[in-house]
């Protein structure tokens, strides 16, 4: 599974958030979800989903190696990474994750939630195509 | 309770710009569930009978629901509610974006806004810390230009309410705005904000919100979800959003024109869900989690003017197209921007607009008070009389009080044809033909809208002449809709997509951890509805039943053309109707809550104080 966005389908309703951070985290909590939504208002009017498409820049930066491919996704292993942010820094789509709470970046690990529950079909999975409602 | 609620009420006093963090009453929660709740009861018991709407002595108390920012479809609504400059009694307003949300991550169940600011100043809620700043350089700004100022100073993931130049200047329906083009529109709550000179209040939530059983909330938003998306109505009814519903009010013959003089608008197609679509629309806009954004954002042109707009919805479409007669989505979207920015509620605008044209029209108010030439259909006409009354310049002074009082002020019979009850104008559906939806509006507590019960399908469904019954299905339908606005959810998708309604106990109690039966809930808003009731007859010496009766258009002027051309309902069958639902409310014949009944639903205060005021 790869993700992949529509921009011009999104609503910006943020269930892809909510359904992330309760798939991952068991937790209702947008602010600590893996992707972000931004709208562009009053002008142009739009919205834009970024999200982690697994490019690994992450993990070339890692001193530490501590983000190694797993099924995949890039996963953060919490054991080893030493909060040097340089993941942060590097990731070209503002996707690694720091909640103002947390002392490790996070990241998304291709669960799906985020696919199965948007409502217009504006995340899907690249590979299949499926999605779309 | 161990989820849904955070626990915490924020007081900010911005007189001495201090903040104070209090627990969240249980037994308010308990009998109250939350959100237009806690807002009513929390009005009722700390701003004192009498108080001045503009003065210091008002609140304006805003509150989320228990399941405002949960796992769920549209658990995106917020409640605002204060002593109503409109109507004099009280009143409230909800709004969906991402505010109410925002409040329970930043850890608040309610806010209170109270006191009076010297200078124009902004709340901002950052979690835990809590500040009144200057809001000197957004004051005089329109809304979505002072909310764009604001995010650019406070940071983009704040969630602002904002006033315009109208609330800034205390207009009587003067809104507050959010996210670019959502109102919390009626009631005149964005002018008490302005008495106070808070600008804007700015939400920045990072918390997680507790839940009961976090698994349980998991399983059941997926299915609501779910169930969402695979109703007919999930992609029938979404792509217009509410303005797709203009052909049908046209064809039964609802569809508010010309003041509501008729009910059918020739060439109504033009500012419809399809024209909007065709013509204007850029994207679909969603309130937090809504799996069907009724939220059109759109770009329109009118001559060498253009604007960003969200909307127009069909109320706006209603009040500022037919009511104005406005002939094309492009005129109707550009008044509508002009009524976000100055901070105007488009339906008492519209209103507003329609009465102030029909006035010129009769001769009531001349071409000199006005300033200028009015026409039916004229956009010049709308932006002059939008800015007019948001400035308060002119004639525009006197709109500003709202129809009931500008009627007042001009004479010459034009209280028949101030669309109001209760000093609120009348909302998108004419109700000559439709005894059930004319009742609702008659009854509504804030005065006439329809969001406390859309009654027009029950009329069309079961009979647009019969008067019996339709008390019933009024009660019913006050019981079902305010329920939605206690827990927080955006009642859409139960109306539009048939949407279970047994869903939302079930969620509340995966949320809370608290079992709810839907008899307990109609009952919390039983308890809601004779609260704002009995208030109503405490803040307003000879409130009744007279303040519950439509204008005389609607019982002395048939309809005179269109598919309910002919049609009116007398005073007697409106008597008939009211005498039916005040029984079966436990009213008296004047409409006032009986001690019975009071005492039945816990409410010992409200006979305590009517008796201390010798209205018992």
């Amino acid at each position: 599974m790869r993700l992949a966005a529509d921009n011009r389908l999104c609503s910006g309703c943020r269930v892809c958030q909510l359904a992330c951070s309760m798939q991952v985290l068991g937790e209702n909590n947008p602010k600590k979800s893996l992707l972000r939504i931004e709208g562009h208002f009053p002008q142009p009017g739009a919205y834009e989903v970024h999200f982690c498409n697994q490019c690994g820049e992450c993990a070339a930066v890692c001193p530490v190696d501590a983000i190694p491919m797993i099924d995949g996704a890039y996963r953060v292993d919490e054991t080893k990474c030493i909060s040097c942010m340089a993941c942060v820094e590097a990731c070209p789509r503002g996707v690694m994750m720091v909640h103002p709470r947390a002392e490790i970046p996070s990241k998304c690990i291709l669960c799906g939630a985020c696919v199965c529950m948007c409502p217009k079909g504006a995340i899907y999975d690249a590979d299949t195509g499926e999605g779309g409602r | 309770m161990s989820g849904g609620y955070t626990g915490w009420v924020l007081r900010v006093n911005v007189t001495d710009r201090t903040s104070t963090r209090e627990p969240l009453d249980p037994v308010m929660a308990r009998d109250y569930i939350g959100g237009r709740g806690f807002v009513q009861k929390i009005l009722f018991d700390e701003v004192p009978v009498g108080a001045d709407p503009l003065g210091p002595d008002n609140k304006v108390v805003c509150a989320p629901g228990p399941l405002s920012g949960v796992f769920m479809p549209a658990s995106g609504k917020i409640q605002f509610g204060a002593l109503s400059p409109a109507t004099g009694i009280m009143g409230d307003a909800n709004m969906g974006g991402h505010f109410s949300a925002e409040v329970k991550y930043a850890g608040y169940d309610v806010i209170i806004i109270e006191g009076m600011s010297e200078q124009p100043c902004v709340v901002v809620v950052d979690d835990d810390k809590v500040s009144v700043i200057d809001g000197s350089s957004y004051w005089g700004k329109g809304s979505s230009q002072a909310e764009l100022m604001i995010k650019r100073d406070l940071g983009e993931d704040f969630q602002v309410a904002v006033i315009g130049p109208a609330g800034e200047n205390m207009v009587a329906f003067a809104c507050i705005g959010h996210d670019y083009g959502r109102q919390a529109g009626r009631c005149g709550i964005g002018a008490v904000l302005g008495s106070k000179k808070v600008k804007a209040i700015a939400v920045r939530g990072t918390k997680s919100l507790p839940l009961a059983n976090p698994e349980a909330v998991w399983r059941k938003g997926q299915e609501m979800f779910n169930s969402c998306f695979s109703k007919p109505g999930f992609k029938e009814w979404t792509p217009q959003g509410t303005p797709g519903v203009t052909p049908w009010v046209n064809e039964v013959g609802a569809f508010p024109t010309k003041n509501f003089w008729t009910t059918h608008f020739e060439g109504h197609e033009e500012i419809g869900g399809e024209a909007l679509l065709e013509r204007i629309w850029l994207t679909d806009k969603g309130c937090f989690c809504c799996p069907t954004p009724c939220g059109k954002y759109a770009h329109t042109r009118v001559g060498e003017k253009d604007a960003f707009v969200e909307g127009p919805e069909y109320e706006t479409v209603a009040l500022i197209g037919g009511n104005c007669m406005l002939g094309t989505i492009e005129e109707v979207a550009y008044a509508n921007y002009l009524c976000d920015e100055l901070g105007l509620d488009t339906i008492s605008g519209g209103n507003v607009v329609a009465f102030a044209l029909e006035c010129a029209e009769k001769g009531i108010v001349t071409r000199e008070q006005v300033g200028m030439e009015l026409r039916w259909g004229d956009i010049k006409s709308f932006e002059y009389l939008a800015r007019a009354i948001a400035y308060r310049e002119g004639i525009g002074d006197i709109l500003a009080r709202g129809a009931r009082a500008a009627a007042q002020a001009f004479g010459g019979g034009s209280e028949k044809f101030a669309i109001q009850v209760k000093g609120l104008e009348w909302s998108g559906y004419e109700a000559r033909w439709a005894p059930a939806m004319m009742l609702a509006y008659m009854t509504a507590d804030i005065g006439a809208h329809h969001n406390r019960a859309w009654a027009i399908t029950y009329d069309v469904a079961k009979g647009r002449e019969e008067i019996q019954g339709k008390a019933a299905k009024v009660i019913e339908l006050q019981r079902i809709r305010p329920a939605f606005d206690l827990l927080g959810a955006c009642r859409l998708q139960w109306v539009e997509i048939g949407f279970e309604f047994e869903n939302y106990p079930e969620m509340f109690e995966a949320v809370t951890g608290r079992k709810l039966t839907q008899k307990e809930l109609f009952d919390a808003t039983d308890r809601v509805w004779n609260l704002t009731r009995t208030r109503a007859f405490l803040e307003r010496p000879g409130f009744g039943r007279a303040m519950d009766y439509p204008p005389a258009r609607f019982y002395e002027e048939p309809v005179p053309t269109g598919p309910a051309k002919g049609k009116m309902l007398t005073k007697e069958q409106l008597d008939y109707m009211l005498d039916d639902y005040y029984a079966q409310r436990g009213w008296d014949s004047n409409g006032k809550p009986t001690v019975e009944t009071l005492e039945g639903l816990g409410l010992h205060d409200c006979v305590e104080k009517l008796t201390a005021a010798g209205l018992m």
